[in-house]
């Protein structure tokens, strides 16, 4: 028995996380949580372990519902990354804040099993609740400060739209498994072969690209995002952002490339366009945003928007890319939510343009991460910006779309505009009124060091990881 | 292996501007000295580049290489011929004088300051010295940064506008610049088996026909935003007239010849057809930019815009020479780059110099400056005569062998009278350049003293002595016995357009 459960070591780890903080936060003290934290940290660090150790492994579990194989395991650890450097930032924000609650990491907790299970789901109903299950915590937390109107407003939106989408996601489901008897990826992949045209396993894979448009947030699904990303705590929205992201990526790529391998020109095609739709859309209204988390909100659109580039080019250099690049955004986007969630001015987070001025005078160092983490956004060499979009573009160079590669390039170097401009603020404008200070957080400031020693680490000595992401995309691609 | 002093050339301005960051921000006579040393040290380092250099010798020199990426075919790879020699020495030469001259000008944040001088260097000397694409992308791309923040940190009162063009300029030339790469790496690949980088091994490979217009084009746009050339040049005179005056050295005296560069060590030997397809177009923008620039030059109210918008003219001189494809226009072309970063870079140092004292640099404000401040006027009138090519300075040597590579190129043309007017109207520029220039100094150094703030200025300092006369001393050096620069590049010039001719008579059909 304990043999047949090692494939799901890290899935379990996390969930026995969540279990033990459940359990210790019932018992004394009452008014400080921060321990829970710490719990929680050392569940997440160790099943991140659990999975590098399993990685080259591969098995089933539970009658073939849950899998592992190295793809899962790279986005197990993307996802682990997230989530340990969201927890980090969270301890001393939600201190400040007054909201210091062992609900707050339960939820975290159980958001990212439900992120790892889409990366380990090998049958479309263990997706669909997965996706619930990270979906539901998600739609918590992002009202967790439910004094505050923004915060309420995200999650019913995030809530109203999210459960919009999954219908959508199900009725897939429904259709598909009526179009070949069967929801399980693989067997749909096997019964799909003869069935290329059947309108109702067609209608059944658009409505499943719905949900996952939805989760990944592309056009045109992505309507929720800027509400949801400015009225979230900051730490939630980091954790939306990247580990959310990175799940449904996870699920998106098992799907088309292993299950509907053969409908690749036709979603590809269709790809293409939402791409460049989405990057487009996400850089071109950034521009007009003065609040950064607003800003932050439309170029995650942007980024999802070239990481489709690697999806549409395909293969195991797009596909790989991909993760490499989900990496890369998660550090660095971490790092950015992180910047801004260490940074308040009077009693209220620091989230305005203004609010940024002449920060580089007062506090030198934490400007200095902040413009690297936005550099690494543009994709400035040598951060990990750089290297991610390079392979993607490169993928989709090396597979002939170059009017796509051009497209995306081109966004980039408008992208460079608003990302700069904070920095212009930083260094190039003098402060005015309140002082923007600093909160003190040990732990905020050594989230943002790992965050920052992975932008350079990926941006300086990609090569190691490029493989293994490539070796990771493998098992789809077979 | 040889000792790698092309990477202790090219890091050492970053090693110093990491210890840099460590001393105290208080002592700003410290920072500054330690930056300087720190520049002149590489200069100093540099210096062995030219004595060990082999100038009988067309083959990459001081060669190194490591594996980076290997599954890419990315390499650590670098190397100079007599291409790039004279430009990493013109790097190391200025970037000091550079640090120097900002002693007094730049009082605000002077360890960011040089910290920031410190990087751009290492990132202009990577440009110069990789031989890997993908290394050489990278130091073009990051060398974008440090500029941007010392046009936007200690630049003019426009200076974030200005900041954010040259940005955003720059970058959509190079991000365009990027796919031609991939394109051309993808390309290389499937039609050879080796997946690489490497500069060399793409070099001898014949880029098909069509495919070849498209990558020359992306290249090209991405060089021409850089050099700048006509209609690309809108960023420069508002960059330019921002940026502090050492930025401003930097920027006309290196990271102009980055563009020029481009073209010689990309353009030419990797898509040789289309570059001589082009050479007519390419030709025609060159003289809209050297009479157009000239022109422009001629009403400027204001001292650093007219000494910007001659770059325009100057550089399209260099473009010319280089894509005529002879000897003597690539030579020259490349002694005129040097010349250029000389003659204009001190061009600049004397408008800052004015500047710092009269913090004005309307040409109206100014006149009899001679009997006010005579060494100043002295040193001044060298530099516009040097700029503007008098013969016995430097910029006569270069524009010289410009211009007899024009005429070598136009009598070899089919269309030989029509092909004349390439060499003529080139020519024109010059005239227009003396016009501009005296005129200029004619209305700042002579006549009566117009303006009584004019009266008491102080004459050159012993720092300024000791930044303008290292200029002096090449701006005479180069235009009296130009040998010991021009004899270094000659070998490669040679070889490269050896290796152009063979590959367009070796391409299918050729064009």
């Amino acid at each position: 028995m304990p043999g047949a459960l090692a494939p799901l070591a890290p899935l379990l780890l996390v969930a026995a996380t969540a279990a033990l903080v459940i359990l210790l936060d019932l018992l004394p003290p009452r008014e400080r949580k921060g321990h829970l934290a710490v719990v929680a940290l050392v569940g997440v660090v160790a099943a991140l372990f659990a999975a590098l150790l399993l990685w080259g492994r591969e098995g089933r579990a539970f009658g073939g519902m849950l899998l592992l194989d190295n793809f899962a395991v790279f986005l197990d650890v993307v996802i682990c990354y997230a989530t340990a450097l969201v927890l980090l930032l969270s301890m001393d924000y939600l201190r400040r804040n007054g909201m210091e609650t062992g609900e707050y990491y339960i939820l975290v907790l159980l958001a990212t099993l439900g992120m790892m299970l889409m990366a380990q789901a090998a049958d479309l109903i263990v997706i669909f609740l997965a996706l619930e299950l990270m979906s539901l915590s998600l739609y918590v937390l992002a009202g967790l400060f439910r004094g505050r109107l923004t915060s309420a407003e995200s999650s019913m939106k995030y809530f109203l739209l999210g459960a919009f989408a999954t219908g959508f996601f199900v009725y897939g489901i429904a259709l598909i498994y009526g179009a070949t008897g069967t929801t399980a990826l693989d067997r749909i992949a096997a019964a799909s072969g003869g069935l290329q045209r059947d309108p109702m396993l067609l209608i059944g894979f658009g409505l499943l690209l719905v949900g996952f448009g939805f989760k990944i947030s592309s056009v045109p699904f992505h309507m929720w995002v800027p509400d949801v990303y400015e009225g979230a705590p900051t730490s939630v929205t980091a954790l939306i952002a990247t580990g959310s992201k990175a799940a449904g990526f996870a699920a998106l790529l098992r799907v088309l490339f292993s299950t509907f391998k053969v409908a690749q020109p036709d979603w590809a095609l269709l790809l293409w366009v939402v791409a460049v739709l989405t990057m487009t859309l996400g850089n071109v209204i950034a521009i007009a945003q003065s609040n950064l988390k607003r800003m932050l909100a439309y170029s995650s659109i942007a980024h999802v928007g070239y990481m489709l580039v690697g999806v549409v080019a395909g293969g195991a250099l797009g596909a790989g890319s991909v993760l490499f690049y989900l990496l890369v955004y998660t550090f660095t986007t971490v790092g950015a939510f992180g910047s801004i969630l260490l940074l308040e001015r009077g009693r209220r987070e620091a989230v305005e343009l203004d609010d940024y001025a002449g920060l580089a005078t007062r506090h030198p160092v934490l400007a200095l991460t902040l413009a690297l983490f936005l550099l690494s956004l543009v994709g400035m060499p040598p951060t990990a910006g750089f290297t991610g979009k390079f392979y993607l573009f490169g993928a989709a160079v090396r597979s002939g779309y170059i009017w796509l590669a051009i497209i995306a390039v081109l966004n980039s170097a408008l992208a460079a505009y608003y990302y700069l401009r904070v920095v212009v603020y930083m260094y190039m404008r003098e402060p005015e009124g309140l002082p923007t200070q600093p909160a003190p957080s040990f732990a905020g400031r050594l989230a943002l060091g790992v965050a920052l020693w992975g932008v350079f680490q990926l941006g300086l000595m990609p090569a190691p990881v490029l493989d293994l992401a490539q070796a990771a995309v493998a098992p789809l691609l077979r | 292996m040889n000792p790698p002093i092309l990477s202790a050339v090219t890091f050492l301005p970053v090693l110093g501007a990491v210890i840099l960051a460590l001393l105290p921000r208080r002592r700003a006579a410290l920072v500054r000295w330690f930056a300087f040393l720190v520049a002149a040290a590489t200069f100093a380092v540099s210096l062995l580049l030219y004595t060990g250099f082999d100038a009988a010798s067309a083959d990459y020199q001081f060669p190194e290489r490591l594996p980076w990426m290997p599954s890419f075919g990315i390499s650590y790879h670098l190397g100079i011929d007599g291409i790039s020699l004279l430009l990493v020495l013109l790097t190391t030469f200025l970037s000091p004088l550079a640090l120097l001259s900002s002693w007094r000008a730049v009082e605000d944040r002077v360890k960011e300051f040089s910290i920031t001088m410190l990087l751009l260097e290492t990132g202009m000397l990577g440009v110069f010295v990789s031989l890997d694409l993908f290394l050489f992308y990278i130091f073009w791309e990051a060398m974008l940064i440090p500029m941007y923040l010392i046009i936007g940190i200690w630049g003019g009162p426009a200076r974030i506008y200005a900041a954010i063009k040259f940005i955003l300029y720059t970058l959509t030339g190079s991000v365009l610049m990027l796919v031609a790469i991939l394109a051309l790496y993808f390309q290389h690949g499937a039609a050879t088996g080796t997946y690489t980088f490497d500069l060399p091994v793409l070099a001898r490979y014949v880029v098909p026909g069509g495919a070849q217009v498209w990558l020359f084009l992306a290249f090209a746009v991405a060089f021409a935003i850089k050099v700048p050339m006509f209609p690309f040049h809108t960023w420069l005179p508002d960059a330019h007239v921002e940026a502090p005056t050492a930025g401003s050295v930097i920027l006309a005296g290196v990271l102009l010849k980055m563009g020029t560069y481009g073209f010689l060590r990309f353009c030419l030997p990797l898509f040789p057809q289309a570059s001589l397809a082009f050479a007519p177009w390419i030709f025609l923008l060159s003289l809209v930019g050297i009479v157009y620039g000239a022109w422009v030059c001629m009403v400027q109210p204001d001292l650093k815009k007219l000494v910007a918008y001659s770059s325009v003219s100057h550089l399209g001189f260099v473009v010319l020479g280089l894509f005529t494809l002879t000897p003597q226009g690539i030579v020259g072309g490349i002694i005129q780059m040097v010349n250029h970063g000389l003659s204009t870079g001190a061009l600049f140092l004397m408008v800052g110099i004015l500047y710092e004292r009269r913090h004005t640099r309307l040409i109206a404000d100014f006149g009899g400056l001679w009997k006010a401040i005579p060494a100043f006027s002295v040193l001044f009138m060298i530099v516009s005569l040097s700029s503007l090519g008098l013969p016995g300075l430097n910029g006569f040597v270069g524009e010289f062998l410009i211009l007899v590579g024009a005429f070598a190129w136009a009598s070899g043309q089919s269309a030989a009278p029509a092909a004349y007017l390439v060499p003529v109207l080139a020519t024109s520029g010059i005239v227009f350049a003396a016009v501009y220039l005296l005129w200029m100094y004619q209305r700042v150094c002579f006549g009566e003293i117009t303006s009584e703030a004019n009266r008491g200025l102080a004459d050159l300092t012993g720092r300024e002595w000791a930044v303008l006369l290292p200029v002096l001393l090449f701006i005479v050096w180069i235009g009296v016995y130009p040998r010991p620069f021009t004899g270094m590049t000659e070998a490669s010039v040679q070889a490269l357009i050896t290796q152009v001719q063979s590959k367009v008579a070796a391409a299918p059909g050729g064009r």
